[in-house]
């Protein structure tokens, strides 16, 4: 998905310069949304425990980051700033219901699985926080750049932990036997604690960890 | 009855801790957990919050929205279905809510309404308030059983942010790698608090 969104965007040249390629580059590594700037943890711990919900809602978190950011920052002279909050509010839950209602009519099992988290994307921080702290501030053409980019550093993690909880947790990786057969006749047993809650928080804080090292944010 | 009640409530509190199951309410639980004193205070209008809005959604949800609801209203209202527009008239209810709130404490308890500062607005944008709302429906309980699961979640969220702030305070004075520090072992400790709230599965009034 990463490279496919990537090469949509570039042919458009001239809008794409060194200064909105950085507005994309930046969050994916730099300032990841999720291990540096603490936005829109609850979604990345509650549908990874395999590949294909993960897949969907990065999509789907695209979709409406990248709208909500555009919507907002074209309409970012007229929104009062005392009821700004209810406004984007709108805005988002009217985009997320898009995604919603197609879910259900195109892939209704998968709907079912997400089950509340499509809805709570609402209330994802990454959408408000970008919203607030971006578009209302700047040109459509760089809010959705900046959409963008936060939602591939989120896609990132998100396919990370996804893939380290389904491949730990069940020896597949988007419902395919990755770990032979051989393996489990010679002792080796599923990590059943990957496909609970704590495994999710642990997985991520380990991500977390090596993210920062990598990348050198420390916090005090 | 009361029997049932308490059932859900040990259900939502440590069971299905909507924190530590659901993993609802992540964000706010992170930036908010660094002292005792704010998390207490968040948590108190946490389980306000949802106390509020849980039956509030449920009545509009069940009057309003979903398959059928306005029957009430005449023949015409049996064949409506509005659930599409949940989404948005719960998140409408809870600002509402929340502004509502915002001012009664204002009114009445302006100390209660310093101390929760700027987080009280902040709550609006909670996913644990959305998120309980949404879930209730999924669960398909009646009226009193949405009054005592908000309630109940609410304060299963407080005791998690609580206890969090309580680790953390001790935290301040060890000596990790750095770039450990801050969110990555909070999120580890969290892997671990929710490990110790499984071991409530299974127990059943």
């Amino acid at each position: 998905m990463t490279t496919a969104t990537e090469t949509a965007a570039k042919p458009k040249g001239t809008l794409f310069g060194k200064k909105e390629r950085a507005i994309v580059k930046d969050p994916v590594w730099d300032n990841n949304p999720i291990t540096l700037q603490v936005l829109g943890i609850c979604s990345a711990l509650a549908i990874t425990t395999s590949l294909q919900p993960a897949l969907v809602m990065c999509i789907s978190l695209t979709f409406v980051l990248c709208g909500s950011n555009v919507i907002i920052s074209i309409l970012r002279n007229f929104i009062p700033n005392k009821i700004r909050i209810i406004v984007m509010l709108s805005v988002i839950s009217t985009l997320v219901i898009l995604v919603d209602q197609v879910l259900k009519a195109y892939s209704y099992d998968m709907s079912k699985e997400l089950s509340v988290f499509v809805g709570l994307i609402i209330t994802n921080c990454i959408v408000m926080g970008r919203a607030e702290a971006f578009a209302m501030a700047n040109k459509p053409w760089p809010s959705f750049l900046d959409g963008l980019g936060n939602s591939l550093g989120y896609s990132v993690i998100l396919i990370v932990v996804a893939f380290g909880r389904e491949l730990f947790g069940n020896g597949t990786l988007f419902g395919f036997q990755v770990v032979p057969q051989v393996a489990y006749e010679a002792g080796y047993t599923n990590m059943g604690l990957m496909l609970l809650p704590p495994g999710a928080f642990l997985i991520l804080g380990v991500i977390i960890w090596l993210q920062r090292t990598m990348s050198g944010h420390f916090e005090d | 009855m009361i029997a049932e009640y308490v059932n859900i409530a040990m259900k939502a509190i440590f069971i299905e801790n909507i924190l530590l199951s659901l993993f609802l309410g992540m964000c706010s639980f992170l930036a908010c957990s660094k002292k005792i004193d704010t998390a207490f205070g968040l948590g108190l209008a946490v389980v306000f919050v949802l106390t509020v809005t849980a039956p509030v959604n449920w009545l509009i949800n069940h009057f309003l929205l979903r398959d059928g609801a306005l029957a009430w209203a005449g023949a015409w209202g049996a064949t409506v279905d509005l659930s599409f527009l949940q989404f948005i008239c719960y998140i409408a209810v809870i600002a509402a809510m929340v502004q509502l709130v915002e001012m009664v404490l204002d009114k009445f308890f302006p100390p209660l309404y310093t101390a929760l500062g700027i987080f009280l607005p902040l709550i609006a944008v909670n996913c644990a308030i959305l998120g309980t709302s949404l879930q209730m429906g999924t669960k398909g309980y009646d009226f009193g059983e949405t009054c005592v699961y908000g309630l109940s979640s609410g304060i299963g969220w407080a005791l998690a942010i609580v206890g969090m702030a309580s680790i953390r305070t001790k935290l301040q004075y060890s000596n990790l790698p750095a770039g450990l520090r801050g969110l990555g072992v909070t999120m580890i400790i969290t892997g671990l608090m929710a490990i110790g709230f499984m071991t409530f599965i299974g127990i059943k009034l």
